[in-house]
């Protein structure tokens, strides 16, 4: 068979309400789950942490029917991918997870705190997960960047400086009180608190 | 090599806002999308997930005791860059209804039968040359709650990787001549013509099986193309 020549990208489509049972059956169908939402394995290097929220619509109502995936750096800001040149062989850290929202629009990733990634310029850039965001309705998914409340680093970051002081708060986590490793991260797709989307 | 993602190729995708499509409504940010430099965040993605592929996993037929009812069909093509490169090793997931419509997902209660013996995903890697190959039955077309008697075109969803987080895609594969085109609002959210046909797959008689199964052929091109190569120092 011969390779065509593209004349442009496969475009979107949206995911749907039925990707349960292919994406994320997680035991409630007779399939394996290639991915889950704990990216942690015993010999995991770095702070251990759980980002949890809830997705919202334009309505203020939960979408109970979306999936998110996140990419993320080692504790030591490397990518488990030989694209980066300080990737490191072997690690036990894929950096990879996928979760699907729950009835109540729930969602929850356990994880580590991610290293430090240079930016475009090479500058250290404060630590972010990046938060991929798919739903019926959706016909091209949606990236954000989910930081945390407690680096000082977000202050000197070149991304969040893209962002109007009055919406950078959509973009940071907030640790949950009472807790030392909580960090509570909600999306709202539309609205008042609309979260900050990036067009990559 | 270094991969370069110029946003402009994203214009082959649906405007998120299609009304017509009326989930998108209160689903689309109402605030324009920040543009930002891509970092090594973006740059780099998960280069794994293959591991969990087994044997058969690209064989919708064989998952049950029993052979599920309907048309068996291969469908299969390369996964490519926006240069025409192969992408190889890289994870496709596939989901589907059965063929007479109806997916096994709890929450579909359209109310034609279950099939025993076909649960609808799938999951392979393209080979070292991008190809990648399924078996699997051609899902029938189903109504919707969208608008007056609408109806989905048959599809088969595709999830597929890419060498970054951003190369990311979800898509839809339609077969060709669906009498259901122009009137589904998700396939028309794709407004360009020639994109929209990049969607539908192409009937192949030549890798048609005889006395087995017709063969459908959907190539998916992801975002990605070579840097300009630099003057050498």
């Amino acid at each position: 068979m011969s390779k065509p020549r593209p004349d442009g990208i496969t475009p979107s489509q949206t995911v749907g309400p039925y990707f349960k049972y292919g994406l994320t059956p997680n035991g409630e169908y007779a399939w394996n789950d290639a991915f889950t939402s704990n990216l942690l394995t015993s010999d995991t290097s770095g702070e251990r942490i759980r980002v949890e929220g809830t997705v919202y619509d334009g309505d203020g109502d939960v979408i109970a029917d979306c999936i998110l995936e996140i990419w993320q750096a080692d504790a030591q800001g490397h990518f488990s991918d030989p694209q980066d040149a300080h990737a490191p062989p072997n690690s036990p850290f894929n950096g990879f997870g996928r979760c699907d929202t729950d009835k109540s629009g729930g969602y929850v990733f356990d994880t580590i705190k991610p290293g430090v990634v240079p930016d475009a310029d090479g500058k250290p850039q404060a630590p972010h997960i990046l938060l991929a965001v798919f739903a019926r309705g959706m016909l091209l998914h949606l990236y954000t960047r989910i930081y945390f409340d407690d680096e000082a680093a977000n202050t000197s970051d070149s991304v969040l400086a893209l962002v109007s002081s009055d919406r950078r708060a959509t973009l940071i986590a907030k640790r949950k009180a009472g807790t030392n490793n909580v960090y509570t991260f909600d999306v709202h797709l539309q609205g008042d608190n609309e979260t900050v989307f990036f067009d990559v | 090599m270094t991969l370069i993602y110029p946003v402009a190729s994203n214009s082959a995708h649906p405007a998120r806002l299609s009304p017509a499509y009326r989930s998108s409504i209160k689903r689309t940010p109402s605030k324009p999308l920040i543009p930002i430099r891509h970092t090594l965040s973006e740059l780099t993605g998960p280069v794994y997930g293959h591991e969990t592929v087994r044997k058969h996993d690209n064989d919708l037929t064989i998952q049950s005791k029993g052979e599920p009812l309907g048309e068996r069909i291969i469908v299969h093509g390369y996964i490519l860059d926006e240069d025409g490169r192969a992408v190889p090793n890289t994870l496709v997931e596939l989901w589907q209804a059965n063929a007479c419509g109806r997916y096994i997902h709890v929450v579909d209660q359209h109310p034609a039968p279950l099939d025993p013996n076909f649960t609808g995903a799938g999951r392979t890697q393209s080979d070292a040359a991008g190809y990648y190959k399924f078996i699997t039955i051609k899902p029938g077309a189903y109504p919707w709650g969208n608008h007056h008697n609408a109806w989905r075109p048959a599809h088969i969803h595709f999830s597929v990787f890419g060498h970054s987080f951003i190369s990311r895609l979800v898509t839809q594969m339609y077969f060709p001549g669906d009498p259901l085109f122009p009137f589904d609002p998700i396939f028309n959210s794709v407004t360009d013509g020639k994109a929209r046909a990049r969607m539908i797959s192409s009937f192949d008689l030549e890798n048609t099986e005889p006395e087995w199964a017709l063969c459908y052929r959907f190539d998916i091109v992801l975002r990605g193309r070579n840097a300009t190569p630099m003057e050498s120092k």
